[in-house]
Formats: C-alpha cells, sequence, structure tokens
C-alpha cells in the first residue's frame, strides 16, 4: 500500500517522536508513506477560528499537492485531518467560492487510527508483535478532532468510537471502559487560559483514574501534550503517562521500549517498561 | 455587558443573513440545551451556549460579539454534534469571532484572540507554525512573560521546541492567502 503522508507542524514540533513512529509502524507494516513535498500548515484552530477564508484556503494547497501525487493522505495528526476534512467538504459542496477545477473525487483522507485498526492491519500487527502488553490498563483518550463534527470526518461511532481500542488489542493490553474518551482538553486554549486547561486535564485524568488505567493512549499531539504537561500543574503527583498508539505498536514489534523515547515524556513513563520486564520476551513462549 | 434590548425586532438583518449564507440554521433551535450541557468550557462563559443560539436567533450580534463566550469556546465541535436540529454552532462561533475582529471590537478574552493571532502570524511568515516565536510573540503582546516558563523549559530540554524555523517554499503562495482577498469575504 502506498499513501501520501501529511506529518503536519505538531509532528515536526512538539511530537517528532509521534513522526518517528508513525514513519516506523507504517514501514514494518509495509505501508509505503510519500511525504507531501512543500507541505504547509493546516491553520489548525486558529484560522478557522478567525479567518474563514485563510482557515480553507491554507488546507486546501495542501489538498492540491496531494492531488498532484495521486495516493490517498494519511495524517496522523486530529487536528489537520480535522482541517484537510472540512476543507474537502466545502470544495465538494459549496466549489463556487474556490475556483478550482479538477479536484479528484476519489481521493481519501485517512486518520492514522482508522488505518491501523483496520482489520487487515490489526491481524498484521497481531502477527508481528514481539512482545504482548498484558496486564496493562489503559483509558483510550480521542478528545475531539479526529471525531468531531461528524459530517466533516465521516466517523460513524463519534460518541463511541474503537480505533484505539482495536489498536490497543492488537498489542495485548486492555483498554479499560470509562466517561471522558471523547471530551476536550481545551488544546486551543491552553497558552492564553491555563485555568481552564488545568481543570479540564484535571477532570479527564481523573476519570481515567477511577477506571482503573495505568495510562492514556491517544492519536492526537495537541491532546499528548496538553494532558501531560497540564498534569505537572496539579495537586497530585500521580501522573499518567499519555502514548501515542503507534509508539505502543512500534514498542510491541521492537520487542522493547527505548530509554530514548521514554524520556520524551513530560511525566513518568516508566509503566510500559515495568509491564514489558514481567511480559514473556518472546511471542513463541505465549502460544 | 452592553444595554442592547434584547428582541427580535430590535435584530440586525445582515447578520442574519450571513448565518443564513453560512448554513447556520439559528431559527431552528427549541432550546432543549444538549450543546450548553455538553460544553466542557460552559461553567467559565458568561452565556450558555444556548444563550449564544438565542441572541443569534434575534439577530443580537452587538451582544455577541461583547462576549467571553466566543472567545472561551475551545471549538470542540461537541455542541454542533449533538444538536438534534442540525445546527452548526461550532461555525456560528466561529462566524462571531471573525466578525468581532474584522469590526475592531474589543474582545472581552483579549489574550485568546491574541495567541490565535500571533499563531496565524507564525504560519503567514513561515508557511508552517514556529513554536519557539509564537510563544516569544504572545509573551510580547500579551504580557503574559511568567506563566508556563518551567513547562516550556522542560519541553525544550525534551527536544520538543525547536530554536529554528522550518520555512516551505512556496512561501509566496501562503502570503498570497492571506492577503485579504477572495471570495469568501463577501459572503
Amino acid at each position: 500500500m502506498k499513501l501520501s503522508y501529511y506529518p503536519g507542524c505538531s509532528l515536526h514540533g512538539t511530537a517528532l517522536d509521534y513522526d518517528r513512529s508513525v514513519q516506523e509502524v507504517c514501514g514494518a507494516l509495509g505501508i509505503e508513506l510519500v511525504e507531501i513535498p512543500d507541505w504547509n500548515c493546516c491553520g489548525a484552530s486558529s484560522a478557522h477560528m478567525t479567518n474563514h477564508e485563510i482557515g480553507m484556503r491554507l488546507p486546501l494547497r495542501n489538498l492540491l499537492l496531494a492531488a498532484e501525487l495521486g495516493h490517498d493522505v494519511l495524517v496522523p495528526c486530529a487536528a489537520c485531518f480535522q482541517r484537510l476534512k472540512a476543507a474537502e467538504r466545502s470544495l465538494k459542496e459549496e466549489p463556487e467560492y474556490w475556483d478550482i477545477e479538477g479536484y479528484p473525487e476519489d481521493l481519501n483522507i485517512v486518520h492514522v487510527s482508522s488505518l491501523l485498526a483496520e482489520d487487515s492491519v490489526v491481524n498484521k500487527i497481531r502477527e508481528q508483535v514481539q512482545v504482548r502488553f498484558d496486564g496493562l490498563k489503559l483509558a483510550c483518550y480521542y478528545g475531539c478532532l479526529s471525531l468531531r463534527h461528524p459530517k466533516i470526518t465521516g466517523v460513524i461511532n463519534y460518541e463511541q468510537p474503537r480505533t484505539l481500542e482495536a489498536i490497543v488489542e492488537s498489542v495485548g493490553a486492555q483498554p479499560v471502559s470509562w466517561s471522558h474518551k471523547t471530551e476536550c482538553c481545551s488544546g486551543s486554549l491552553t497558552m492564553a487560559r491555563p485555568d481552564i486547561a488545568r481543570r479540564l486535564v484535571g477532570d479527564i485524568v481523573d476519570a481515567a483514574k477511577r477506571a482503573g488505567a495505568d495510562g492514556m493512549v491517544t492519536d492526537c499531539p495537541m491532546c499528548q501534550a496538553n494532558v501531560e504537561g497540564r498534569q505537572l500543574d496539579l495537586a497530585s503527583a500521580d501522573y499518567l503517562p499519555v502514548f501515542f498508539g503507534t509508539e505502543l505498536i512500534s514498542a510491541a514489534l521492537n520487542g522493547h521500549y527505548p530509554a530514548k523515547q521514554k524520556k520524551v515524556h513530560l511525566v513518568d513513563a516508566s509503566v510500559l517498561d515495568e509491564v514489558l520486564n514481567r511480559a514473556p520476551q518472546s511471542r513463541e513462549e505465549t502460544l | 455587558m452592553s444595554n442592547t434590548t434584547i428582541s427580535p425586532q430590535q435584530g440586525n438583518k445582515k447578520f442574519l443573513q450571513k448565518l443564513e449564507d453560512m448554513g447556520v440554521d439559528v431559527q431552528a433551535c427549541y432550546q432543549c440545551g444538549r450543546c450548553s450541557a455538553g460544553c466542557p468550557i460552559t461553567e467559565f462563559f458568561d452565556l450558555t451556549t444556548m444563550e449564544v443560539v438565542r441572541l443569534a436567533a434575534y439577530g443580537m450580534e452587538e451582544r455577541l460579539l461583547e462576549s467571553k463566550a466566543i472567545w472561551l469556546c475551545a471549538a470542540c465541535e461537541t455542541c454542533a454534534t449533538r444538536c438534534p436540529n442540525d445546527i452548526d454552532i461550532a461555525v456560528l462561533m466561529d462566524v462571531l469571532r471573525e466578525l468581532a475582529l474584522r469590526k475592531g471590537v474589543t474582545p472581552a478574552e483579549p489574550r485568546i484572540p491574541t495567541f490565535h493571532q500571533c499563531f496565524l502570524s507564525s504560519i503567514e511568515h513561515w508557511g508552517r507554525a514556529f513554536e519557539v516565536g509564537l510563544i516569544a510573540g504572545y509573551k510580547m503582546r500579551s504580557g503574559d512573560f511568567t506563566g508556563d516558563m518551567k513547562l516550556g523549559m522542560k519541553m525544550f530540554s525534551k527536544g520538543k521546541l525547536s530554536l529554528r524555523p522550518h520555512p516551505i517554499k512556496g512561501k509566496a503562495e501562503i502570503k498570497k492567502i492571506f492577503s485579504g482577498k477572495g471570495k469568501e469575504y463577501e459572503r
């Protein structure tokens, strides 16, 4: 399978490790990624929240670059995914505003978790894992933008999504049932109103702890940075690390969790190591 | 808060037309309150989400543009997703923020639009977000010099913040996008 790849600014900045794990996991699963040449920022929340024209034109430029390559586009960042999908929808439903001719009808924009949760991909992960995270309880945290608005994202199970659960199960860990899977962490406000972000992150982390989670898993780079970062401001030092789905898959496929990757987290992430150290070292032993 | 009389007779017709053109049918609201119930920020709002929709249906533009709610909204789209009448409240919030900026209304939460403007300047300049430049710009313009210094240093020490921007080749195309032209402005 060959896909165009739109990493977005976060994956070239605060979430460099997410970029690495996406590329590594796709490589291991036989998915070839071609980065869209000279891609620009999608505008994220700030553009569409304050200027509709700019909020649409920025992602449209990327769609036109992707159309030249012709493959479906893989997007790991939830915000980029939503902005590219919003631009695609507007281009199809109200083309009179954009004066763009010949955009392909059949070019799909794919969020990384929906790709990795496909049955065929999950089966491949299961076959290739070197080690399973047995006994690790994880709260799958989606946040907002890979799901909402469903008429933009095209997601069907937007209140009870299951893609991250499928990923967690594919590496042998146990997803917990919990209340804040799709609640907002206020990433777009975190710098200007840290007090609001602390409140929302506190509620989300408390809910994950109530459900017995050892950690959280997400596919949104803003959620990952915000939920880990804002926990540092909270009274309780009982922090929950937030892993990327691809970070878990990468560790399971390699059979170890690199110290370098563990150090990237803003809170202690040794829970993954601890589970790996007590797990059987090769898959054969579990068969 | 302004002393505007809240009444549909006093409503701004041009504003109502704009919402119609953007596909936001505020008249469809029957005040069930699902939007406010699901809003994660509602406790910080001065108007509940449902009140925003109701005021919009009355055409009370001025009252809305002066509110804190339009800036505190995080654009999570929970309200619009759960609206049983398919009112695109997320787009309504976008329209309100854009109008407030275009009309030069003093924002009730000034730091939030300052952040958005710093973020957009970064993109306008480089084509991609440059986080360190954006943070520095925001600190200068908001006057919030001390906030999150510890978090920033921690992120830097973990290699999460690059000191160099990543400019794209097509910067001229980006400048054109920011030039303030486009049919969208006439909608």
